[in-house]
């Protein structure tokens, strides 16, 4: 489990930086490209600058965000925190949990872009332990 | 055979044409022995690896670290065979090393998070994609002798 000293370094990340959600989904679709089989309802896809540029994608990046950021507050129950959650993206979304993996992937590569030196080794350890967490949350419900 | 498009093939040099070898290999192969700690029973014989600093500032760690990333500029050279490039250290890795070929997916992960911090404006979306497709083949690659 997470303690919650670890915790306080990753909330000020988030609160530092604005667009970390549509950043790391519009990079998702473009590095993943099958993963643009669920939002195909978005629109315009089909380049790199349409998918970062894509009003939907950033709106639908900053809810994903700030599922994360509410799960960053509740390292101690990840699982229940996201029970609901897992089960829609089994029973109604049927995305493939390792899309969880690739997504939290993208999310380090982001911070880090952003945070640059600050994005210590040890700061981005604690980070992958969490997005690992909610990776694993989020396919617990899986059926 | 991965195939790499002219664009990814260009978007790969220009950014490793300004790379520092030394800096990112021995940065990206500490941070996996940070994030990754069972991967220092590999290098058992690099003395001091008991903190992120020690790490950091192990003289083996940035030596070996640089030979891994030239291994790598040299993939950059032979795209188009990857495979027949590594052919060799994969049979390394394997029979002699021991290495869980996971670890080099693990490693590539390690050099783009690297490249993101030393590279913000650079690490456009479509570069992270072209590197993430290189590392993902280097590793691949080098899992490809396996036995």
């Amino acid at each position: 489990s997470l303690s919650a000293s670890e915790s306080f370094p990753m909330s000020q990340l988030f609160v530092k930086v604005d667009e970390v959600g549509a950043e790391a989904l519009g990079r998702l679709l473009v590095v993943y490209p099958w993963t643009q089989r669920f939002f195909e309802h978005f629109g315009d896809l089909s380049s790199a600058d349409a998918v970062l540029g894509n009003a939907k994608v950033k709106a639908h990046g900053k809810k994903v965000l700030d599922s994360f950021s509410n799960g960053v507050q509740h390292l101690d129950d990840l699982k229940g925190t996201f029970a609901e959650l897992s089960e829609l993206h089994c029973d109604k979304l049927h995305v493939d949990p390792e899309n969880f993996r690739l997504l939290g992937n993208v999310l380090v590569i982001v911070l880090a872009r952003h945070f640059g030196k600050e994005f210590t080794p040890e700061l981005q350890a604690e980070f992958q332990k969490v997005v690992a967490g909610v990776a694993s949350a989020l396919a617990h419900r899986y059926h | 055979m991965v195939h790499f498009t002219t664009e990814e093939k260009a978007a790969v040099a220009s950014l490793w044409a300004k790379v520092n070898v030394e800096v990112v290999g021995g940065e990206s192969l500490a941070r996996l022995l940070i994030v990754y700690p069972w991967t220092q029973r590999f290098f058992d014989s690099f003395g001091n690896l008991c903190s992120e600093s020690a790490i950091m500032g192990n003289p083996k760690v940035k030596a070996h670290g640089r030979k891994v990333l030239n291994s790598f500029g040299n993939a950059i050279k032979h795209m188009d065979d990857l495979k027949g490039t590594f052919a060799d250290l994969s049979e390394l890795h394997c029979d002699k090393l021991h290495v869980d070929p996971e670890n080099f997916r693990l490693l590539g992960n390690m050099i783009l998070i690297v490249l993101a911090t030393h590279f913000s404006k650079e690490f456009t979306p479509q570069m992270q994609a072209a590197w993430q497709k290189l590392t993902n083949a280097v590793a691949n690659a080098l899992a490809h002798k396996y036995h």
